[in-house]
């Protein structure tokens, strides 16, 4: 009997590359944020960054970002190239995103079937490839808001754009917790996304 | 012949623990595997210890530095101007910002001070303040970006660091400029932003003489690099084509320290 492969390695590889590079850009980005906290109440734990100071810290940032943002356009390339995106991620219909929700608040929405996203993990994927986005475009404009004045614009000025960056890294961390609580509740899918089936 | 008859085993064993590796290598699950152990491991390694430590991720994070200075210089745009802003703009009081704190600012005397001009430059080597004053003057509003991530607007007046340079006949075909400063700060700068048209060697802050915690009596304002790369109370350029470095920048700042 053949095993039908439901993540190919493409999917598998990008989704850990994009897993270590984003534990390494959000660790040092505390770092970084610590030198100038945005939100004097939020400060995170030297034990979660990266860097040591600031200096390193950055070194940090600025060699992950390259491997984060290639590794990004390599995943959304081959996405759209094969029609994964259309296939497994669209169409998203707010009829069917409700009664998800409604199934998921009384614990009915099931995951018997691995290879078909429902409504709710459809608009999560969607949120996160969304947000990495709009990190990777904050962070240009943060780093060279000078060089990139439409970009600035769009961010709201030098100083919005590292808000849009933090509020971004914060809803990234929140998709973080929800789906490795979700994998907690259904193991097979890490197994799915380590050996693809 | 001892050594040569013990390392003939060994490397024969070592020709067959790679021709292993080969054939596990050449079994695409097992490659997928291994890449994924590979990452999993990396990341179970930040936890582990402190990475920072390590001097070949050092050396790698250096090298990715260096190559951020070539694309920085790429992306680096002559005609680019920073924004300005409205003097209503301008925040008040404007940050005083330093390796030292405000009570160790530099007491710089007005009438003995001498700009130095060194290295690739053919022109008058030491500049009074009253002939630096002399010079044609211009200002600016604009925004001081910190690395640490702060920004103010400030305003600053002076003289056209391209006109200066032309005026000191420095060679501006010159890779670097460094900047050194009676605090014993220094840094560099590439010859591209030296010549941009809002890089300024400031003399005033808001229309008074540059004060002491601004700078005085010299300051070269970058409006497309970081605070920095802004030193303040400097005495002596050079024009080079060897690598200066910096304060900071020798500590693990990056070089070009772009905006």
């Amino acid at each position: 009997m053949r095993h039908v492969t439901i993540q190919p390695a493409w999917v598998r590889i990008t989704h850990w590359i994009n897993a270590g590079a984003v534990a390494l850009m959000a660790s040092s980005g505390w770092q970084i944020y610590a030198a100038s906290p945005i939100f004097p109440v939020i400060h995170f734990a030297p034990s979660m960054t990266l860097g040591g100071w600031l200096g390193g810290a950055l070194q940090w940032h600025f060699a992950v970002m390259w491997i984060l943002t290639a590794n990004f356009l390599v995943y959304l390339g081959l996405n759209i190239a094969t029609g994964r995106l259309r296939r497994k991620l669209l169409p998203v219909s707010m009829q069917s995103l409700a009664s998800d929700v409604i199934a998921a608040l009384r614990g009915r929405l099931d995951h018997a079937d691995l290879s078909r996203y429902n409504t709710i993990q459809k608009v999560a994927y969607l949120i996160a490839i969304m947000d990495i986005a709009l990190l990777v475009l904050s962070g240009l404009a943060i780093w060279k808001s000078v060089q990139f004045p439409l970009l600035r614009t769009l961010m709201g000025g030098y100083d919005n754009a590292r808000i849009v960056h933090f509020l971004a890294m914060s809803l990234l961390l929140v998709f973080f917790v929800v789906h490795v609580i979700m994998v907690a509740l259904v193991p097979r899918s890490l197994r799915l996304m380590l050996r693809g089936r | 012949m001892m050594l040569h008859k013990k390392i003939v085993p060994i490397s024969s064993h070592t020709e067959a623990i790679i021709s292993d590796a080969r054939k596990e290598l050449g079994n695409p699950t097992r490659r997928l595997l291994g890449k994924q152990v590979l990452t999993l491991g990396g990341l179970s390694l930040l936890s582990a210890c402190d990475l920072s430590t390590d001097s070949s991720i050092n050396m790698m994070l250096r090298t990715m530095s260096g190559f951020n200075d070539k694309v920085q210089a790429l992306l680096f745009n002559p005609q680019q101007m920073a924004p300005t802003y409205p003097a209503s703009m301008i925040t008040r009081p404007f940050p005083f910002n330093a390796f030292y704190g405000i009570d160790d600012v530099p007491d710089v005397d007005s009438a003995s001070y001498r700009l130095q001009v060194s290295g690739l430059a053919k022109g008058k080597r030491a500049w009074t303040l009253a002939e630096l004053r002399a010079l044609p003057q211009t200002s600016q509003i604009t925004r001081h970006i910190c690395i640490e991530g702060w920004s103010a607007i400030g305003h600053w007046g002076g003289v056209r660091f391209a006109d200066f340079l032309r005026h000191a006949g420095a060679d501006l075909t010159a890779k670097y400029v460094s900047l050194h400063c009676v605090d014993n700060y220094w840094t560099s700068i590439d010859m591209p932003t030296a010549l941009h048209a809002q890089t300024l060697l400031t003399l005033s802050y808001d229309g008074q003489v540059l004060p002491p915690q601004y700078g005085f009596p010299l300051k070269l304002r970058i409006p497309t690099k970081l605070g920095y790369k802004n030193p303040k109370h400097i005495v002596a350029i050079s024009v080079t084509n060897d690598y200066p470095g910096g304060y900071w920048e020798n500590q693990g700042y990056n070089w070009f320290g772009g905006s």
